[in-house]
């Protein structure tokens, strides 16, 4: 059984279909990259997973249970899957530490004690153990939106979505962010990233989608997708001609 | 009885305490009743929502000075006996709440929408979210906008001589109505009243620097 499985999964905001029945298995372990245009509807296919955005048809199996509207229900399967934004979203008023902290203590109902150490140990694995109590505004964009991995994974997810993580990043720091989730992806984290970073798809990912008006346009491994894209659009989004 | 000069300022310095007095009053218990309407109208149940939302349009659509008689005439025309400081706090704090309720509202709102996605993918709930997340950050935010506010509440007060609460414009007035010196009476009013504000203007803006220095964006 996939750890994921999508299957007809629309979204519509009014007569505007931005997801037109996207079905898509997900095995464990797996690192996929979503690539397409902006507007392609990548972001919305990744938000429908973890309920920040509710899918108007179409069903989402997480690990055996399914994506549902009940709030408590919805709250349970947030657990098994983090998300990393493109602004870091960092909560301001906490230090580094007490960003990764506190999800553990307050919704996994952990001591104080034992969230922090928790804590500590993901930021160790971020590299960034020596600033735990650093506010975010003083970390660069690199460190930060490390910091957000480290939340992420001090829920013990088992899905990651990372939603074009890189973006907002000088191009400087993207690497060191990318080097984290290449650890993860390395030990066996299964992974859905949106991303512009193709160089990255391409040596890390198993499996590419490209996202084409609302449907997966094109899917396979990415030395097939890069090397030998079928259709036009995807020749076209690559520069190929 | 002879008015000098310091009868007129120690007079009026006595009625400046039911001033403060009133102010602080409807400052907790209008702030209080603010924060549950606040809570009301960001709900997720349309129905505290609504009733949060009649609330507030009740009260900011109708002149203070008419929820002061309605408090003091009104209550007694039903047979309620109200003393003039029951109405004044009464229609001060329900007043004040509709404000503080719209005024935080705004500071929560502006509270960037990723934050509450993030908490929420987090696997926070409503109530772990607005408590960890939202309100320490809108906190920050409400300092300036409540204490201006708290600046109109004062003010208002002085409304509360209209129906017999001997406030310091009500004594002021009382004053200048023995004296006839309705100049030197209302320019200490206004000096006085000056006293009370300014330092809260004062206040703000220093914790708002500090505020700003120890965490924020």
């Amino acid at each position: 059984m996939a750890l994921l499985e999508i299957s007809d999964l629309r979204k519509a905001y009014g007569n505007t279909e931005v997801l037109k029945k996207i079905s898509l298995d997900i095995d464990r372990g797996e690192v996929i990259a979503i690539i397409g245009k902006s507007g392609s509807g990548k972001s919305t296919f990744l938000r429908c997973l973890n309920g920040l955005e509710t899918p108007t048809s179409g069903t989402v199996r997480i690990d055996g249970s399914n994506l549902t509207l009940d709030e408590r229900a919805l709250k349970e399967l947030r657990l098994k899957v983090g998300m990393i934004f493109q602004q870091f979203n960092l909560f301001p008023h906490l230090s580094a530490l007490d960003n990764v902290a506190l999800a553990p203590r307050i919704v996994t109902k952990q001591t104080r004690y034992a969230a922090r150490a928790k804590a500590r140990i993901m930021l160790e694995k971020v590299g960034l153990g020596e600033r735990e109590h650093a506010r975010p505004r003083e970390l660069s964009g690199g460190q930060q939106q490390r910091v957000a991995i480290a939340r992420a994974l001090a829920m013990d997810p088992i899905i990651l979505l990372c939603d074009e993580i890189t973006s907002a990043l000088d191009p400087e720091l993207v690497g060191e962010v990318l080097n984290v989730v290449k650890k993860l992806a390395a030990e066996g984290m299964t992974l859905l990233m949106v991303t512009h970073e193709m160089r990255f798809a391409r040596d890390v990912c198993s499996r590419v989608v490209f996202m084409h008006a609302g449907q997966i346009h094109e899917i396979g491994p990415p030395g097939e997708i890069f090397t030998a894209p079928k259709t036009p659009e995807l020749k076209q989004f690559l520069g190929h001609n | 009885m002879e008015f000098t000069f310091w009868t007129i300022i120690s007079n009026l310095i006595l009625a400046a305490r039911w001033t403060v007095v009133l102010s602080l009053v409807t400052f907790f218990l209008g702030g209080s009743i603010g924060m549950i309407v606040l809570l009301m109208r960001i709900s997720s149940s349309w129905f505290a929502r609504n009733i949060a939302k009649g609330y507030i349009e009740l009260f900011q659509g109708t002149p203070l000075l008419m929820q002061l008689f309605l408090a003091f005439f009104g209550l007694a025309l039903l047979g309620f006996d109200v003393p003039a400081w029951l109405a004044a706090g009464l229609a001060l704090t329900l007043w004040s709440a509709s404000f503080f309720a719209e005024i935080w509202r705004g500071c929560v709102q502006s509270v960037p929408t990723g934050q509450s996605e993030a908490a929420r993918s987090l696997g926070m709930g409503w109530y772990q979210m607005m408590m960890n997340v939202i309100f320490p950050q809108a906190l920050l935010l409400s300092i300036p906008p409540t204490v201006g506010f708290l600046v109109q509440i004062v003010k208002a007060t002085a409304l509360t001589s209209i129906i017999g609460f001997v406030d310091l414009s009500k004594a002021g007035s009382m004053i200048s109505n023995m004296t006839f010196e309705p100049f030197t009476v209302y320019g200490l009013v206004a000096v006085l009243y000056f006293i009370i504000c300014w330092p809260l203007s004062a206040i703000s803006y220093h914790l708002e620097r500090k505020l700003n220095g120890s965490s924020g964006n």
